[in-house]
């Protein structure tokens, strides 16, 4: 070896700059490699970050002290709070950014990191011990790097192909080489790869666009930071324009449909349904007069504009086109044609919760590589493959979020037990207790988590533990506050008079109370700060379902606790159909909780499996080859 | 209720009552044990063999065959055994004496069942179609039992699985992708189509628990005053080719129940106390009783006495549907119109009565309609669904929504197996253009 490291991490995206910094935050000696150290921290798609279950990802991110969040903080340009109008839960924190800051704000925030060091070239090879667990890497320039344990963030770069109409070039993102010899690595691993395809619009020159004429769409007033680190936002703000598509739009999309990439058939892989290019809406909402699409500036000082809502695989000439039928386009000069990008990636069945191998101890896997989409899930997942990283490097046993903990938890339970069928997107409907992991309490529920772990600065910690005792004195002083219900109807507020008096922590609990009521009614409650007040108010709101949850969280812990053995054979197992076999032996369920998890999985497979797990711990006691020996 | 796993527990196989054989099936841990105790040396496995069963003081109760069937390839999985004894209630009472005295207990309803599932042997559907399929004793419960498992209900809650699919689906649209562009009319056509399906639930839920009767047995009630011919009547019924299965005292002091099958559905027939005012604080508590079981009763069978004056009875004008019926017609008083003359001297009129109590019984047992619902862990899936609807529909919280219509889709997986966000998710994206 011509070095050696505690974990070395491929690839410089939003997976592997939170799988480094983790590791490096963690104590392990820990170094990045990555083809071109200028493009670390590149956002090689849309330039925004957060969104509704998306925006829950980075608070949760942030609150175990990662980097995107700051540096979306550092970079934004246009904050919104989607579903503001809608309850806490469900609302999602969202900027878009000024690419070249936030490429600044990450480079430099890895800069700074103690005990980690970056190197620019490609990897293009893994070293095993004798055991099957990792020992090092081999870069394109032959040095061979031990490590103890690596993460693998190769994104759309495993034998990542670029379609624009009928042409098409290896390539990981445009004008960059994608990871060939990688790829054979993993094949030879038997490390089950599968293929999927993702997509990106044409990019377009500011100046060539009527901007002024379109309707603009403006970011909050008061925007309002990712990071509880983070105390104002200081970069100008911009607004987006809106435009839609026309009729003629979807006629030339239409007329010339064979030629794009997708619909030409030059393209195998499963593309995701939630962004679907502009030729799947033209054909499959046909009845669609128009689509509405966002125009976005990748930043203050950069002429790019990224209309958000075409991703496109036509040819270049048919995206021109098309674009010249859209109100504010008509003369919109293309810097850069859209493109489909196809590439493989790793069925993350193969891995385990804590995001290892299973096959090949050490080795984890995060981000676009193990079938996702989107920074912040690839950000997520970089986190806690680094934070593993770093503790099989000190000898530690992996760590893991539950489903009830976190966005995060879900979001690898999901890939791990169910695999992925088409580029995997967080949405808060995939959380099943999504009145409880709100974007507002996400340092509540994992800073004093990540403190114990490791991964937790001293600063933060700090400040968290400052935020609990404050909290703690707003509920008291809240708490010590009384109000008649007569005073709080004058208010305007909306309770029952029945002469029971309210203290101020109920009342704001009470959906039927304005924050003005509030404020007027207990005065003293102005003495509170906004994140306290809305925390204390947040908290309250969802108190009759919380209870519901905490009894279904609890019933579902002792379902977790119920293991299932990896080698648990589901042929073997007496009264399940051939569906639900397949089912259960393509995912490995670890526990029974995660087999009811499992799609379509029915309940009398459930007992089925329920009754086994039950009958193996007492399989000594029965007769050899009876039925229920199922474990080999 | 005891359910520990073990005990070793015994039951009849056969029904309770007149039998040439009857069955006795025990099972448990100790199976091995007590039947060396009760009958010598354990024979091989799944063998007949003659036994001579002995009770404590060593004095004979049956000369029996037995079957030893060791676990793990037996019905429950355990190690159990079957007697096959003279039928005849003194034997029974004897050997079940022996065998609770070995430290066998009478196994719980379902018990077996129960045990064979956790034990891996049967899947849950099974086991609940086994149950039902046990416990079926006429033709038209089997009948409900097979229609349950070939998915007559299933295909119902599916659908309505289908539909809040459907709806929860537009629900998380509106939550996750805001800013897609989507109908403005999305909202209110799921409020109504929340109302629609909540409405169906509870409809079905108020079927008349028609399913729930017919699995349980519909109840007949005898009536009339004192000395009228109840007791005759009931004995005549049950001395009719119709399948009584069994007579037993009535948990109340002065009702008698029996067993009917007529026409296929399971019914109980209540012979009640006759009904007078009464000072005698034992008789008027019976009287009071039975007054209650006609109450609870689906049909009741008024008996009149000649020369048939008589139409008022207290206490009972708003009771269940009634037959009115002219006893002893052989002393040759003519009944009125509305009553069927009978005769349990002659037999006269016993045949027309029982096709009314035939053609009554599938009417109330509602044979041939829609599949009520018949499992009580059903019936509480879709009220819990239904309730959640409706909290769904009130609230005008999306997210709350959202929860309550994820909880009631939960419901109906209970049932139909569960739906997965995926599914969800593919409902989404088939009905709205997402993806700005």
């Amino acid at each position: 070896m011509d070095r050696h490291y505690d974990v070395v991490v491929v690839g410089g995206g939003h997976a592997g700059c939170e799988a480094a910094s983790a590791s490096a935050r963690m104590g392990a000696r820990t170094l990045l490699v990555t083809h071109n150290l200028a493009t670390i921290g590149e956002m090689s798609c849309n330039p925004a970050i957060g969104g509704i279950g998306k925006g829950h990802l980075v608070r949760e991110i942030d609150a175990l002290d990662g980097i995107m969040a700051r540096a979306a903080d550092m970079a934004g340009i246009h904050f919104k709070v989607l579903n503001r109008r809608k309850g806490p839960a469900v609302r999602g924190p969202r900027a878009q950014a000024d690419r070249a800051l936030y490429r600044q704000a990450i480079q430099h925030m890895l800069m700074s990191q103690d005990g980690l060091d970056m190197t620019a070239d490609s990897v293009e090879d893994l070293l095993f011990a004798a055991d099957g667990t990792i020992s090092g890497v081999v870069c394109g320039n032959g040095e061979q790097i031990g490590c103890r344990a690596a993460v693998l963030t190769a994104g759309t770069f495993l034998r990542g192909r670029i379609f624009i109409g009928d042409q098409s070039w290896p390539a990981g993102r445009t004008g960059e080489a994608p990871s060939v010899a990688l790829a054979h690595t993993l094949a030879r691993l038997q490390l089950p790869l599968g293929r999927l395809k993702t997509g990106t619009p044409p990019r377009l020159d500011r100046s060539s666009i009527d901007w002024d004429n379109l309707p603009p769409d403006f970011g909050d007033a008061d925007p309002e930071p990712f990071s509880s680190m983070t105390t104002s936002i200081t970069n100008a703000q911009i607004a987006c324009r809106i435009t839609k598509t026309t009729p003629a739009t979807h006629d030339i999309i239409r007329n010339n449909i064979t030629r794009s990439a997708v619909y030409g058939g030059m393209i195998s892989g499963k593309g995701p349904r939630y962004c679907p290019s502009i030729e799947d809406k033209v054909v499959r909402f046909s009845e669609r007069a128009n689509h509405q699409i966002f125009l976005e500036p990748e930043g203050l000082d950069d002429q790019t504009v990224y209309p958000n809502g075409i991703s496109t695989s036509l040819p270049a000439d048919v995206q021109a086109l098309m674009l010249h039928t859209i109100p504010g386009l008509e003369a919109a000069r293309i810097l850069r044609p859209g493109y489909a990008v196809e590439y493989d990636f790793v069925d993350p069945r193969a891995l385990s919760h804590g995001l290892e191998v299973a096959a090949a101890p050490g080795l984890f896997l995060a981000g676009q590589i193990n079938g996702t989409t989107g920074y912040e899930e690839a950000a997520a997942q970089g986190l806690m493959a680094g934070i593993n990283a770093a503790r099989t490097a000190h000898g530690l046993g992996n760590v893991q979020l539950s489903r009830s903990q976190a966005y995060i938890g879900v979001l690898i339970d999901d890939l791990v037990t169910q695999g992925v069928s088409e580029p995997y997107r967080m949405f808060t409907s995939r959380a099943e207790y999504r009145l409880t992991l709100r974007a507002d309490n996400a340092d509540r529920r994992l800073t004093d988590l990540g403190t114990s772990w490791g991964c937790v600065g001293p600063v933060r910690a700090r400040s968290h533990a400052r935020y609990e005792s404050d909290l703690a004195d707003a509920r008291g002083l809240a708490l010590s506050l009384l109000a008649s219900p007569n005073a709080i109807v004058a208010g305007g507020g909306n309770v029952r008079l029945d002469g029971q008096r309210i203290d101020g922590f109920e009342a704001m609990s009470h959906s039927g109370i304005p924050d003005s009521t509030l404020l007027s009614v207990f005065p003293e409650l102005r003495a509170i700060d906004r994140r306290l007040f809305d925390q204390l108010r947040n908290e309250g709101c969802y108190a009759g379902y919380l209870g519901r949850q905490e009894a279904e969280i609890s019933a579902v812990q002792r379902d977790e606790a119920r293991l299932i053995p990896n080698e648990f054979d589901y042929r073997k197992l007496g009264g399940l159909s051939a569906e639900m076999t397949e089912r259960l032996t393509a995912s490995r369920p670890n526990s029974l909780g995660a087999a009811a998890r499992i799609q379509g999985i029915t309940p009398a497979a459930l007992g089925a499996l329920a009754a086994a797990v039950r009958a193996a711990g007492r399989k000594e006691r029965l007769a050899p080859g009876a039925p229920l020996e199922c474990f080999t | 209720m005891i359910y520990s796993a073990s005990d070793t527990i015994f039951a009849p196989a056969t029904g309770v009552g007149r039998h040439a054989i009857t069955v006795l099936r025990a099972s448990g841990p100790q199976a091995r044990l007590q039947l060396a105790a009760l009958a010598g040396a354990v024979p091989p496995p799944r063998r007949a063999v003659l036994r001579t069963l002995h009770d404590a003081a060593g004095d004979m109760l049956d000369r029996a065959l037995l079957l030893w069937l060791p676990g793990p390839r037996s019905y429950t999985g355990e190690d159990g055994f079957e007697l096959h004894l003279h039928g005849g209630l003194a034997v029974l009472a004897g050997v079940t004496d022996r065998l609770i005295h070995l430290g066998l207990r009478p196994a719980e309803p379902g018990e077996f069942t129960r045990r064979a599932f956790l034990n891996g042997r049967m899947d849950l559907l099974e086991a609940e179609a086994v149950a039902d399929l046990i416990d079926s004793e006429t033709s038209c419960q089997r009948e409900q039992a097979l229609q349950q498992l070939s998915g007559a209900l299933g295909t119902i809650y599916r659908n309505w699985s289908a539909r809040l699919l459907r709806i929860l689906a537009q629900q998380e649209a509106m939550i996750d992708f805001p800013e897609d562009d989507l109908p403005p009319e999305v909202e209110a056509i799921m409020i109504d189509d929340i109302a629609s399906l909540q409405t169906e639930c509870e409809r079905h839920l108020a079927d008349g628990a028609r399913g729930e009767r017919l699995r349980s047995g519909l109840v007949f009630a005898i009536a009339g005053a004192p000395n009228v011919g109840k007791s005759s009547l009931m004995n005549t019924l049950c001395q009719r080719d119709v399948a009584i299965v069994s007579t037993r005292p009535g948990t109340t002091r002065d009702v008698i129940e029996a067993r009917l099958d007529l026409g296929g559905v399971p019914v109980t027939l209540l012979d009640l106390a006759g009904l007078r005012e009464t000072d005698d604080p034992i008789e008027a508590e019976g009287v009071r009783r039975a007054r209650e079981r006609i109450g609870g009763a689906d049909l009741l069978l008024h008996l009149f006495d000649a020369p048939y004056d008589s139409l008022r009875f207290d206490g009972l004008v708003d009771g269940p549907e009634r037959i009115l019926i002219a006893a002893k017609c052989d002393l040759g008083i003519p009944a009125p119109e509305q009553m069927m003359p009978i005769s349990t001297v002659t037999g006269e009129g016993i045949e027309q009565l029982l096709k009314v109590l035939i053609e009554r019984a599938q009417r109330l047992a509602g044979r041939a309609s829609t599949p009520g619902i018949t499992r009580t862990r059903h019936r509480a899936a879709v009220q819990a669904a239904a309730s959640h609807l409706l909290a769904g529909r009130t609230t005008t919280e999306a997210e709350l929504r959202g929860e309550e219509l994820r909880l009631a889709l939960r419901c109906l997986g209970r049932i139909t197996g569960a739906v997965g966000v995926e599914e969800i998710l593919d409902s989404v994206f088939s009905q709205f253009c997402i993806g700005k």
